[in-house]
């Protein structure tokens, strides 16, 4: 099972997290289209390599993570608090 | 003596095959435990496994092989050995040679009818050609309706004991643990590494699959059994070393996560422990390779290893008359270990000077032996030592690909495949003397804690390297590549002929390496049958992929022991005493009812009623921007709650599917109680915390879950205001305390209650929160005080019939995972002159459409039926137009009634429809409004 370096709690299992999703902007919901909205609620990169994705330490600090990952090897490469920025 | 098996006493009584005491043996001679083998008595000394035990008894043949049949004989002497699965008591496919006796064991032989001796399904030997390569796949396939008595007819042919439907109490345990160093492999490479790392600072768990630490050292001579005794003294000694025999690393996963079975702990059928270490290091040794030949699977053909364990560690002479075929030094001291056994070894045929067997011959076991100079030697004894198998496994599950290097005819880790936190010690790197092993597993024991964050300078890592050894995989005249599923070197070249031309492909198609050994014996010789019929190396060839989990593990152990917790309210001990039915909803166990739930709608209809609600989610919020976050989570406008007020809400996803609903209210200025569904709880937490965080992290907003801090009640009904007041300082009065408020104060002499009016039955009803250690205190004041009011307690079914006679929807109940705002009948609530919320562009795309279904009221035209949940609506055609969601009998009206998700064609009030019930009956219903008591909802306002 793969660690995942939380900044506030340390390298931890990462069944204690949730897995959220890639991140990525919301669209304007005042001037979005179908199209562009259903493309951020469904449409994934789901790249074989590094990608920006939000994970929430459930079982831990309950602080949600802005990851930075590398999907092939599970390298994290960067882990911050997504409200404060804070990292290890 | 007769080489045909036989434990009957009397006149053929075996000739005990027990040796006198050996230096290692393992074997405590002073008191014997009985056991039974196939109905007969036996004894064997603590220490012995049952297949030693049943060989010291003269026992040769020890199970009929899985697909023909044949009788079959010790061949390893250890966990792997394909010959020795027994069914022992209720557990089938016991590893004989590697469990111990236990006294009173009943072992009996597996797939064998109706006798091990006459065995009837060996008539499969003589009908082979139904058994052709690839059988399953060509004989049994056509015509297709037959395959269930195909599948009956096979399933009494395979190879497995028989299982109880019975789980017994046996007792599976789980544990984590976190060394820093993990050393898979108690040999002396594994032991020295583990002195070393432990001495470097670090905590080490040294795990072995058998039963004393030590590997090939334990059959080893004077000087082996020496070092051996110097090394387990230290390991002993060392407190940084926790020791796990009879335990196996079973695989290898994300930064070294590591799986353990650990079978010998007391009063535990097995334990799973799942471990993070810093560094693992892999010393598992070698696996004695089996050579291909023409009868190589009778009775008496052994592994050297397997004469060395036998005579070495169980003192059993492994047969009497013996040929050995020998490529290497191991196999040159099995010679040894034979004669002094006292087996008259009649030829030792050296590998390499080219001499070897060709042939073994014989029924029921080995009679003789036919070399490839032309002899033919009469003897029950067969061992080769024809090379090595380097079990790869965890360092392929750690990212490497072994080389094969022919010259020495195996696998070998390649270092620079290798992750940082994985390393090699021992045999798997290569060959040397003890000394030289230990010296590198020293080595790589400090390294090993270096990486794992103990210090030190880095370490150099001594070389080490296999020495030359033969290619030797087949004598090229047939014979059993794999002896647990019957393979032959003739399915292989069949394979490959076929078309089959990857080992991946051979192995799926011949089943070869699929069985309980898992290709530990047999891969290397698959792949170098199908390099020689390919034309191609065993390099270019390649193995199998070798995946976890490396040794069989329980489903008992997987599953651990249940660690199901459960909630209950404080008032739980009430509802005990009370006779109340529990209902598992989520984690909580809560009241269904206490008897008559139709009683206690009445009860709330005409009187007051008292229900647990504790379950039901609660959010302290704070901050002066929580109106911003309200406004942004919920459909609904929030923006002017005035103090004191409560209101209603839903919460919607972003795909415009209703998710959650619930009454928030202002306590004070900046603080807010916000309720959600009991189900809903820790989701609409994290959702809350999801936008915060992620997305407004500059709101001043703070949340704090508060729903197991209050105890909650529902008092409900028109004389509820009545019971209340008798308990509370707060003004109930209509005009200081009106529909949809909140308000604090004292509820039964407990301090810091909050106060809800709100109405999910539909009468006059207040919600308390109570602080949860005064909850039961509470409860039972309500109903002391409200005796003569005929205060009545209610449950969840009385609640869900209630509030279905009120249309109001449940979340999950009356919606689904498709079900959007509009389609829920909220079409009131949904503010989309809002700027934002969330949900906002579907809920906005959705009313556009007007296409969807709505959710309405329906009541069947003959009262007296219910149709239940999910019974079909049909539109005209007989099409399927919606569903019914909810439906009871109303104890109010007399009648049944329900709600439903109808096509928006079929949802006028009034409309007939037809719905058809599970038993296939149709019956009319007509839509109505959702409300179906009180719609002007007079009777909660008063």
């Amino acid at each position: 099972m793969m660690l995942l370096p939380c900044p506030w709690c340390g390298p931890r299992n990462a069944t204690e997290f949730r897995y959220v999703g890639e991140a990525g902007p919301r669209p304007d919901p005042a001037s979005t289209t179908p199209e562009e909205w259903r493309r951020y609620l469904f449409m994934h990169a789901n790249p074989c390599g590094p990608v920006k994705e939000t994970w929430y330490h459930r079982a831990g600090c309950r602080r949600y993570l802005a990851v930075e990952r590398d999907t092939a090897t599970n390298e994290v490469r960067s882990a911050v608090d997504s409200a404060t920025g804070v990292a290890r | 003596m007769s080489l045909l098996p036989t434990t009957r006493r009397g006149a053929d009584a075996p000739v005990s095959m027990r040796l006198g005491p050996q230096p290692g043996e393992v074997i405590d001679r002073r008191r014997t435990i009985p056991f039974t083998w196939n109905g007969e008595d036996h004894r064997a000394f603590p220490g012995d496994t049952i297949a030693s035990a049943l060989a010291a008894a003269g026992v040769r043949v020890f199970s009929r092989s899985y697909k023909y049949h044949r009788p079959r004989g010790l061949l390893t002497a250890d966990y792997l050995d394909p010959g020795a699965f027994f069914q022992v008591g209720d557990e089938p496919n016991v590893r004989g040679a590697h469990r111990l006796v236990e006294p009173g064991m009943e072992v009996s032989s597996q797939n064998t009818w109706p006798s091990l001796k006459y065995d009837v399904k060996a008539v499969n030997q003589l009908a082979g050609r139904f058994l052709a390569t690839g059988f399953y796949y060509k004989t049994f396939i056509k015509p297709e309706p037959l395959w269930p008595l195909y599948e009956k007819v096979l399933r009494r042919f395979v190879h497995a004991g028989a299982i109880t439907p019975d789980p017994g109490e046996a007792f599976y345990d789980h544990r984590h643990a976190h060394p820093d160093v993990l050393v898979a492999g108690g040999g002396p490479a594994g032991m020295a590494a583990a002195l070393a790392a432990a001495r470097a600072g670090a905590s080490v768990m040294l795990v072995e699959e058998n039963h004393q630490l030590g590997g090939h050292l334990r059959w080893g001579d004077a000087a082996d059994l020496a070092a051996l005794g110097e090394l387990r003294a230290q390991v002993a000694a060392e407190t940084g070393i926790e020791v796990l025999t009879d335990s196996v690393v079973t695989g290898r996963y994300d930064d070294n996560w590591v799986g353990i079975a650990q079978r010998n702990l007391p009063g535990v059928a097995e334990r799973l422990i799942k471990a993070r270490a810093g560094t693992l290091v892999v010393a598992p040794g070698l696996i004695e390779r089996p050579y291909v030949f023409a009868g190589n699977d009778l009775p008496g053909v052994m592994l050297s290893t397997a004469v060395r364990r036998l005579v070495n560690l169980y003192a059993v002479r492994p047969g009497q008359r013996a040929v050995v075929m020998s490529a290497n030094p191991e196999g040159d001291l099995a010679v040894a270990d034979l004669e002094r056994a006292g087996v008259e070894v009649a030829a030792v045929l050296d590998a390499r000077e080219r001499r070897g067997v060709v042939r073994a011959h014989g029924r029921g076991g080995l009679r003789a032996v036919e070399t490839n100079e032309g002899r033919r030697i009469e003897a029950d004894l067969l061992v080769t030592a024809t090379g090595w198998t380097a079990p790869t496994s965890l360092l392929n599950q750690s990212g490497d690909r072994p080389v094969y290097e022919p010259t020495a005819a195996r696998f070998r880790p390649d270092p620079a495949r290798m992750p940082d936190n994985v390393l090699a010690a021992g045999e798997i790197v290569g060959d040397a003397t003890v000394e030289a092993i230990v010296e590198h597993a020293d080595a790589v024991g400090r390294e090993a804690a270096r990486r794992a964050g103990r210090g030190g300078p880095a370490v150099t890592i001594p070389s080490l390297a296999p020495r030359p050894h033969p290619e030797l995989f087949t004598a090229g005249t047939g014979g059993f590549v794999d002896l647990c599923e019957d393979v032959s070197a003739k399915d292989i070249t069949t394979a490959v002929a076929e078309g089959y031309d990857s080992v991946e492909l051979v192995k799926r198609y011949t089943t070869v390496t699929m069985g309980p050994t898992q290709g530990k014996l047999e891969t290397v010789n698959a792949v170098a049958l199908v390099a020689a019929a390919t034309g191609k190396s065993i390099a270019e060839t390649g193995t199998t992929t070798w995946r976890p989990v490396y040794a069989p593990v329980t489903l008992g152990a997987l599953a651990g022991r249940p660690h199901e917790p459960v909630r209950h309210s404080p008032m739980q001990p009430w509802h005990d005493r009370h006779g109340a039915t529990p209902l598992v909803a989520g984690q909580w166990i809560r009241p269904e009812h206490y008897g008559d739930p139709a009683a206690e709608v009445r009860a709330v209809r005409t009187g007051v009623g008292i229900i647990d609600v504790t379950p039901i989610g609660k959010l302290d919020l704070r901050g002066p921007d929580v109106p911003k976050l309200l406004n942004l989570l919920y459909v609904n406008k929030w923006s002017k709650l005035g103090l004191g007020r409560v209101r209603y809400g839903v919460m919607c996803a972003e795909d415009g599917v209703v998710m959650d609903d619930g009454v928030t209210g202002r306590l004070g200025e900046d603080h807010y109680l916000m309720s959600t569904t009991s189900s809903g709880a820790a989701t609409v937490w994290e959702w809350v915390e999801n936008w915060l965080q992620t997305a407004h992290p500059d709101w001043q907003v703070h949340v704090t879950p508060v729903t197991t801090a209050y105890a909650s009640i529902n008092i409900a009904g028109p004389r509820s205001r009545e019971l209340l007041g008798r308990l509370t300082d707060v003004d109930l009065s209509a005009d200081a305390f009106g529909y949809m408020n909140v308000r604090q104060g004292s509820v039964a002499g407990v301090d810091d209650c909050v106060l809800w009016r709100i109405g999910f039955t539909g009468e006059l009803s207040y919600e308390i929160h109570v602080p949860a250690s005064y909850g039961l205190h509470v409860w039972e004041q309500l109903m002391a005080r409200g005796a003569d009011l005929g205060v009545t307690p209610f449950g969840v079914e009385a609640q869900r019939i209630l509030r279905l006679e009120k249309g109001h929807f449940i979340v999950a109940q009356d919606t689904d995972g498709l079900t959007q705002g509009y389609t829920a009948g909220i079409d009131g609530l949904i503010k989309l002159d809002k700027d934002d919320f969330v949900g906002l562009p579907e809920l906005r795309w959705q009313r556009e459409r007007d296409e969807h279904a709505h959710l309405v009221g329906v009541r069947p035209l003959d009262g007296s039926i219910v149709p239940p949940e999910a019974s079909q609506i049909l539109d005209s055609s007989g099409g399927i137009a919606g569903r019914i969601t909810s439906s009871r009998m109303s104890p109010t009206l007399g009648r049944s009634i329900g709600l439903a998700q109808i096509d928006r064609e079929l949802a006028a009030v009034g409309t007939r429809v037809t719905v058809r019930l599970p038993d296939g009956r149709d019956i009319t219903v007509e839509i109505t409004d959702a409300v179906h008591v009180d719609p002007e909802g007079e009777r909660q306002r008063v």
